[in-house]
């Protein structure tokens, strides 16, 4: 990798510990993905929940962080992603004195840093959109989706080490979706159907995600009618990385860049594409509905509903709260919704907080569920059956030992006033 | 004499251990249970199958930027693969391993998980971009 005289004087520990680790790092990560060199960033976000990161985590970070001010202070905006632990509802989610203690080592020493402690997946919607064509250092594969594929950023899966790294040298290896050759699709699909809410946003991006199944293919989705809103965006694209880790996909009409720019634009594009060798494969109302019903369990008793994974915007949020208005959550049942900190100010300014808690469930802010020691928590309850509309959730929470049901907010709403999924 | 396959230069120091191969991906976070050192996703090939101390043969990484944080603290707890060979992976688990210090290899000439056996002894040297099979000659 070529290295400028300050990467160097870098490497060579002349801007102290923490900076000479990161380089090091990247300078690795860099090789193994033949990056040329290091590309200066705009913002980086690390994904530091207590639960990865785990005592040998929060000790490295401690150590990095206990340098001098000048030498562990970030250098461009760096953002955090949820945390492991929302102090104002983990005794209620049956969470321990242990966990929170780690979570505030972690936070103690993300502060040390100088990150702006955001505790959000959803930075996108709420704190700085990126800029088309801006270098990023994005830490949560949705938050990556998003950027790369919405906004026309540049940014690879920065995992919380790589992210760190970026943030104290303000660059980043320059590999993969920083490249123009990457970013051109390779995959096509044709929707047959228009998705009628989240939930099955979320079904596609699980499908689409499936069938690409790897970090290097980039999908074009064709036939989308109407411009889908940001909400139905972000769980396309959260789901499709859960489900294929796909970092960016190309939606025409919607999404910021052309999907072959080397083809040509206007006639015999069909042909041109079908000459790459992208022939199109058909997502209809079957493929969805069979993917949802692959997570079917009606009938079965419920023990906790999750919206989350990501956490729901101030739009959202309101969506639930409508739903909820008036009804009561089942006394076996825990209803969570979990949202950003800014988010769950607004909501707590214009009540909507106070009307969903009023029916019993949990408003949780800066965690996102699936971060928050999922299985420990399954474990604390008694939980076994979740239900959620999150397609990225049924992907992720098999793992933990939930048995994870797919449906839409209605349903879910539903499900949790009377205990058992409808 | 071992069977010498070449990939990618790889990350991490090298190892000597058995393999353990499936046609399945791979996360951290979504496919293991990190204290018992199994793989806990019932949908996983590899499902209720120890992983501790193994070279880890799998097709891809999956989504999920967890894992970047978590081999280090399963190395650091003794429950870790002890190498990793993939067709490909993605950036998290070349982040995870960099971080870590576990042995991680990609980019081969042929599907790995048709070109290694569960149970095959391997000599994975990532600096030089060789995997050795020690225990076969065809």
């Amino acid at each position: 990798m070529r290295l400028t005289d300050e990467e160097e004087a870098m490497r060579a520990g002349a801007f102290g510990e923490p900076r000479r680790w990161a380089i090091e790092h990247q300078i690795a990560v860099g090789e193994f993905f033949d990056a040329a060199d290091l590309v200066p960033v705009a913002q980086a976000h690390i994904m530091a929940d207590t639960e990865s990161l785990g005592e040998s985590g929060v000790r490295f970070l401690e150590s990095l962080a206990a340098a001098p001010a000048a030498e562990r202070r970030v250098r461009v905006p760096t953002l955090t992603d949820p945390r492991g632990l929302d102090v104002a509802v983990y005794k209620r989610l049956g969470q321990s004195e242990a966990m929170r203690a780690l979570e505030a080592r972690a936070i103690a020493a993300l502060r040390a840093f100088g990150v702006l402690m955001t505790d959000t997946c959803i930075n996108y919607q709420t704190i700085m959109p990126p800029v088309r064509g801006e270098h990023l250092a994005m830490g949560d594969t949705g938050v990556v989706i998003y950027s790369n594929s919405v906004f026309g950023a540049r940014s690879n899966f920065e995992g919380g080490p790589s992210a760190l790294a970026a943030a104290l040298t303000g660059r980043t290896p320059r590999y993969g979706y920083h490249l123009d050759e990457c970013r051109r699709a390779t995959r096509r699909f044709r929707l047959a159907t228009a998705p009628r809410d989240l939930s099955e946003w979320g079904a596609l991006g699980g499908i689409v995600g499936r069938a690409c199944g790897s970090y290097w293919e980039v999908p074009l989705i064709e036939g989308v009618d109407a411009v889908p809103g940001s909400d139905a965006l972000k769980h396309l694209g959260t789901a499709m990385a859960s489900y294929g880790s796909v970092a960016l996909f190309h939606m025409p009409g919607v999404t910021a860049e052309d999907p072959h720019p080397s083809l040509p634009r206007l006639r015999g594009r069909e042909g041109a594409l079908r000459a790459a060798g992208l022939q199109s494969e058909t997502v209809g109302r079957a493929e969805i509905e069979a993917f949802v019903a692959s997570y079917g369990a009606t009938g079965d008793k419920v023990d906790v509903v999750v919206f989350a994974a990501p956490q729901l915007s101030l739009v959202e949020l309101a969506e639930v709260a409508d739903a909820l208005d008036g009804r009561r959550v089942h006394a076996a049942t825990t209803l969570i919704v979990a949202t950003s900190p800014e988010v769950k100010h607004a909501a707590d300014r214009m009540g909507l907080t106070s009307r969903i808690e009023a029916t019993g469930a949990v408003v949780a802010a800066g965690i996102c569920f699936y971060q928050s020691y999922a299985g420990e928590m399954a474990e604390a309850n008694g939980w076994r059956r979740l239900l959620t509309n999150s397609a990225k959730l049924v992907n992720i929470i098999g793992g933990y030992g939930y048995r994870p049901t797919l449906a839409n907010l209605e349903r879910c709403v539903a499900s949790a006033v009377v205990g058992r999924i409808v | 004499m071992p069977i010498v396959l070449r990939c990618h230069p790889g990350i991490g120091p090298a190892v000597s251990g058995e393999a353990l191969v499936a046609r399945d991906n791979f996360s951290a976070r979504y496919d293991l249970d990190r204290k018992a050192g199994v793989f806990s996703r019932p949908s996983h090939v590899l499902a209720g199958q120890s992983y501790a101390g193994r070279i880890l043969v799998l097709n891809e990484a999956k989504g999920g930027v967890a894992t970047a944080w978590m081999l280090r603290e399963m190395k650091e707890r003794g429950i870790v693969p002890l190498g990793l060979v993939f067709n490909r992976v993605n950036p998290i688990l070349a982040q995870g391993a960099a971080f870590g210090g576990v042995a991680l290899v990609d980019r081969f000439d042929g599907d790995v998980t048709e070109l290694f056996r569960s149970g095959d002894r391997l000599r994975i040297n990532p600096a030089a971009g060789r995997v050795e099979i020690l225990d076969r000659d065809f």
